[in-house]
């Protein structure tokens, strides 16, 4: 299980590789990959964004991940999981986040993927601010999924 | 007692401070926490409320070296 606060950009592709990579012993005992990445738009609600600025409080983002990563792990069979989510300066086409869920079936890797970014998308403690020239304002809910 | 405040996003420019050290006696809850911290603002509607950064209620005890953070609805992903 990772969990990783990133201030810069990153390639989720591979990220993905390198974590496979660095488990072993995943190799011949997961039949199934599940990803979700969150990619930044430049468009919101209707409205031109430009650039955005990811914040979050980083101990209990950190910890709340954690949490969700392991409850996951109790309530469906997987094998390991991966989240990556970036803060700071963000711009259009920018990966935010990046969730992997490995398990020997799909039936518990897929739930258990979707299960991850709902927690995440609600209980995280990030905020959006979009910025649009010289107009910014924070985003005050997350689109319906 | 000494408590750390914190406020996040837009509620940190709301308030127009991003925290503060509080080392007070009169306080037992999360919402003396916010009123002393504030200069006794109205809490803001939708406001999230964490204790030791666990999602807790406005009504919940605080104990010496707690930390509290308050913020708005959260909008990560």
């Amino acid at each position: 299980m990772s969990v990783e606060l990133r201030g810069e950009a990153f390639d989720p592709w591979q990220e993905l590789q390198k974590y496979q990579n660095s488990k072993p012993e995943l190799a011949g005992k997961f039949g199934a990959t599940s990803i979700f990445i969150g990619t930044m738009r430049d468009f919101n609600d209707g409205n031109d964004v430009q650039a955005m600025i990811l914040e979050h409080y980083p101990a209990m983002t950190q910890k709340h991940l954690e949490t969700v990563s392991n409850e996951a792990r109790q309530h469906w069979d997987i094998l390991d999981t991966l989240i990556i989510h970036r803060y700071g300066n963000i711009q259009p086409n920018d990966p935010i986040v990046l969730l992997a869920v490995w398990s020997a079936h799909r039936s518990e890797s897929f739930p258990a993927c979707r299960y991850l970014i709902e927690e995440l998308k609600t209980r995280a403690p990030f905020w959006k601010q979009e910025k649009a020239g010289s107009y910014s304002h924070w985003v005050e809910h997350n689109t319906q999924g | 007692m000494s408590i750390t405040v914190k406020f996040f996003a837009s509620l940190r420019e709301t308030i127009g401070k991003a925290g503060a050290s509080l080392g007070t006696d009169n306080i037992s809850t999360a919402a003396d926490v916010w009123q002393i911290a504030t200069d006794n603002h109205e809490p803001i509607d939708n406001m999230l409320v964490a204790i030791n950064m666990e999602y807790a209620n406005l009504d919940e005890s605080v104990k010496d070296g707690d930390e509290v953070a308050f913020f708005p609805p959260v909008t990560g992903g």
